[in-house]
């Protein structure tokens, strides 16, 4: 048994027995219809058929590719978003100017986007009838219905996650650091690396798998640009997609479980970085919820 | 303030990139929707985003994200409370997991749920087959996709704020008469209010543009159970691109308006706790 939590070793801030565990068995069963069996349910159908078929349908090449393309599209994304995020959180937190709230908005503002808007987005400006298409079609350069597209379009989704881990964090740590070490003589790369990036090192790690997770799982946007060419454009979650609608039901949930194990594993992270970063005393940027069409 | 930040270098280079980068990924591709529909007269936008079948989609998205919304406020404020203020085996374990819709990819919440609540399924067998409630393949599969997408929000907003409200405030309550449940319903609950309401329109905007988990659950019955996001990837599917981009518009607006509801419900949660972003 846990130990007390402090509101319960005060009289005044208790509630009777028979309330509390009322309450948590309500909200545990609450959990466990809609979060803990959808979890399980992947796992148990992808192992309905044995583990051959489980492990087929993985080495499948059409699966594989569509692991290739999946880790393809965020390594892409991924750094783009953090030097994008660095970037916007030294301009927000280390300076003043006018419009920052405004800016700040902005850059949240993918999260509120539906997915499938996302992707139309890309298509309203690269596809056939878009402002480029012509011009990249006379050039045989294919943007929407390719990998480019895929990575623009998971690059738009997980545009805010790191920005928006760094520049509450750094807003509070304020300027003082790095401005003593300006002043003894650092360079500005200089003052970065040993004096910034110490200070937000959990906070990015906590943005990346975040983004990650995001960048690896997105389904609406990107399957609105890829054209669902099997071994082509096709990532995991639209490879789970058409194994799917093809009543594949278990090499369906063996490719999901993949997802759902890097969906776990993200999980395991994050817990780890928000204890590291407690015991490094500086409180983490306790999850603040993601925006809305995350 | 402004004077002494200029010792450090890299404003321009930060700033300027930040707002090119954002143009480029954001503030343009995004431009598009609203010029592309300008390709259509006022009366052609209207006759589209006011078709029956797109009404009959604003009605299912919209009113199945607020009863989803209003289901993860209540479960939300118990799940927080547990987590918070008891102690009971598994708590950790928990609070770990809640954060798993953000982290599962949303097909795989789809299929799953799918598998889970069909007539075969482990919950589906025994709704349908006992109780005669169909689930899966309706509105109330989109209900229960909804639900599970929007489940942290409500819990990790009110979380922190139920974590910092000092006992003393309490006591004070308690030992000026007051009964735990006035205490709790005149003390805390104001406090967390603005908290719970910003969790509600958080997870009601996810909700609105919530797309991979829905589309399997959810049957795609014209009229019954298509949302909007669907309406738009069907006209796109039927080249309808002009089409498509009017309900995107439309899409868009309502989640400026919820965007702005959001940001004016944290700079109350802040006013109210006292505490920054």
């Amino acid at each position: 048994m846990a130990a007390l939590t402090r509101f319960e070793a005060r009289a005044a801030t208790r509630e009777p027995t028979w309330f509390k565990w009322t309450l948590i068995g309500v909200s545990l069963t609450f959990f466990a219809v809609f979060l803990l069996l959808p979890l399980i349910t992947v796992f148990h159908e992808a192992l309905k058929k044995g583990v051959d078929t489980y492990l087929a349908a993985l080495v499948e090449p059409d699966a594989v590719a569509a692991i290739r393309l999946t880790l393809t599209a965020a390594a892409i994304a991924l750094p783009l978003n953090l030097v994008f995020g660095v970037a916007a959180a030294w301009a927000i937190a280390k300076f003043d100017f006018r419009g920052k709230h405004v800016l700040i908005t902005l850059i949240d503002l993918p999260f509120s986007v539906s997915p499938v808007v996302a992707g139309l987005i890309y298509v309203l400006v690269f596809g056939a009838q878009g402002w480029f298409g012509p011009w990249l079609m006379d050039h045989d350069v294919k943007v929407i219905f390719a990998v480019p597209g895929i990575v623009l379009a998971t690059t738009f989704v997980t545009f805010p996650f790191i920005a928006r881990e760094l520049i509450p964090l750094m807003q509070a740590q304020g300027r003082e650091e790095e401005e003593a070490a300006v002043v003894l003589g650092a360079r500005g790369w200089q003052t970065f690396w040993f004096v910034t990036l110490p200070n937000i090192k959990w906070g990015l790690l906590y943005g990346v798998i975040l983004c990650n997770a995001r960048a690896m799982g997105e389904f609406g946007a990107v399957s609105v640009v890829s054209g669902h060419i099997r071994g082509e454009t096709n990532t995991m979650p639209l490879h789970v997609e058409i194994l799917y609608n093809e009543y594949q039901s278990a090499a369906a949930f063996a490719v999901a479980s993949l997802l759902a194990l890097l969906a776990l594993v993200t999980l395991v992270i994050k817990t780890w970085i928000e204890h590291r970063s407690a015991a490094d005393n500086a409180p983490p940027q306790e999850s603040a919820p993601q925006g809305p069409a995350s | 303030m402004s004077r002494r930040s200029h010792v450090l270098p890299g404003f321009k280079l930060t700033l300027g990139y930040t707002l090119i980068y954002l143009s480029l990924i954001v503030l343009i591709p995004l431009s598009a929707v609203v010029v592309r529909s300008a390709e259509l007269s006022p009366a052609e936008f209207w006759q589209v985003v006011t078709a029956p079948r797109v009404l009959a989609s604003y009605r299912v998205s919209f009113g199945l994200s607020l009863a989803a919304a209003a289901i993860n406020t209540v479960f939300g404020l118990m799940l927080a409370w547990s987590l918070v203020r008891y102690s009971f085996p598994g708590k950790k374990l928990v609070d770990a997991l809640v954060d798993l819709p953000f982290a599962l990819p949303t097909a795989v919440a789809g299929i799953s749920l799918t598998a889970l609540y069909a007539k075969n399924g482990w919950i589906g067998q025994w709704l349908e087959g006992e109780l005669g409630i169909k689930v899966a393949f309706g509105p109330l599969g989109i209900l229960v996709a909804l639900t599970f997408i929007g489940l942290p929000f409500v819990v990790r907003t009110v979380q922190p704020i139920l974590e910092d409200i000092e006992t003393e405030l309490e006591e004070a309550a308690a030992s000026l008469g007051a009964q735990r449940w006035q205490t709790v319903w005149h003390v805390v609950l104001p406090i967390l209010l603005p908290a719970v309401l910003t969790g509600f329109a958080l997870a009601f905007a996810r909700a609105v543009g919530e797309y991979g988990s829905v589309i399997f659950i959810a049957g795609n019955i014209p009229m019954v159970s298509e949302i909007t996001p669907l309406m738009i990837i069907t006209k796109l599917e039927q080249y309808e691109y002009p089409a498509a981009t009017a309900i995107a518009l439309t899409m868009l607006a309502a989640s400026f308006v919820l965007l702005l509801a959001i940001n004016g419900l944290q700079a109350w949660t802040e006013r109210v706790t006292g505490r920054d972003r």
